[in-house]
């Protein structure tokens, strides 16, 4: 059954959709519901060490759903010289790269680090949220964007309202493992209003910031590109 | 002269294991808009049944047009129905029941 749930034609994306990557068929039914709710972008996280044919599986499954795939990797540094290592490793393998920051140096090495793009904080325990005004400076600077999953919302109305106030851009994504808790993008932008997240600030954080973040991730990834603003538009070929 | 209150019409459709009738799946709804706004939020959200159509799995309820982004993070807010997980999508809104069955 395909919808077209938003009347705007906005393109909207899931930068963190869960599936589980050993049961096939529910991460196909998972992919599908993505595209079923209106979303054109699905970012699945995946293991550092994941194969080729892992990707290339979930490609085919995503092709076949009309939606996009962004493979994802998700970070859980223990300290801001095991980020710097996760990152010269495995960057350029990857689309996105999320970083769980669980101490502050961690929080504030990802936040300037531009080869991060977004940061994540512990949803259930308060001390480990580390986004105050100096966070938010460090990732204004940078690239990062804050992810938000729905957590405690009196914590997120503070994050939210410190993101906004910096111009640090803000990503919503699901989190969903399951299908039952998949929900369309419309109805994730109402549920932000509960942490007084203006409407169209939310809809930017599930259409317009992700797919800035995807786009410019995918430039720098293409072997065109040379530098920031630097790219070969023509190969000589001499014989 | 007293403006009349506008409302807007949400078509559900309701994903559940097991068969649900509209008076438990309203009930859900009520009761997330009560956790989520209490008692006051749910007197202004003003929500009512319209009509069930059992074959698609959707029903239509109304409610103020000015709750109607409360009523929508309600409504997405809810995982269980009768004890049972269950997902409730808002599959189109509008302002008339005539363009909402166009809608849908």
């Amino acid at each position: 059954m395909q919808r077209n749930w938003d009347v705007n034609m906005k393109r909207f994306a899931d930068l963190h959709l869960r599936v589980p990557l050993k049961d096939i068929p529910q991460a196909e039914r998972m992919i599908k519901k993505a595209s079923e709710l209106g979303y054109n972008l699905v970012g699945i996280p995946l293991s550092p060490h994941a194969t080729r044919e892992q990707i290339s599986q979930l490609e085919h499954i995503c092709s076949e759903a009309k939606v996009d795939l962004v493979s994802r990797v998700n970070f859980f540094p223990r300290n801001s010289n095991e980020l710097l290592h996760d990152l010269r490793s495995y960057r350029r393998r990857f689309e996105i790269v999320a970083v769980r920051c669980h101490t502050k140096d961690v929080a504030r090495q990802a936040a300037k680090d531009r080869r991060v793009d977004l940061l994540q904080f512990s949803v259930t325990n308060l001390r480990q949220r580390f986004f105050d005004e100096a966070e938010a400076e460090l990732a204004s600077q940078a690239l990062s964007s804050l992810e938000i999953e729905l957590a405690l919302l009196s914590c997120l109305r503070r994050e939210v309202a410190t993101a906004e106030r910096a111009d640090v851009p803000i990503t919503l994504s699901s989190g969903a493992t399951d299908e039952n808790f998949m929900r369309g993008p419309r109805d994730y932008a109402a549920l932000t209003t509960l942490f007084d997240l203006p409407l169209p600030s939310a809809l930017r954080a599930l259409s317009e910031n992700p797919w800035v973040t995807v786009e410019r991730n995918r430039g720098k990834l293409s072997p065109d590109f040379v530098a920031p603003g630097i790219r070969v538009v023509g190969r000589k070929t001499c014989d | 002269m007293i403006k009349r209150e506008k409302r807007r019409y949400l078509a559900l459709e309701v994903v559940s294991e097991q068969p649900l009738n509209e008076q438990i799946v309203l009930d859900a709804i009520q009761s997330s808009v009560h956790r989520l706004f209490g008692e006051y939020g749910t007197s202004q959200a003003n929500i009512k049944l319209i009509k069930y159509l059992p074959e698609k799995r959707q029903l239509v309820i109304r409610c103020s047009h000015m709750m109607l982004e409360r009523v929508r993070a309600a409504i997405a807010s809810t995982i269980e129905v009768n004890g049972k997980t269950a997902a409730i999508h808002v599959v189109g809104v509008s302002g008339t029941l005539k363009a909402l069955s166009k809608k849908t």
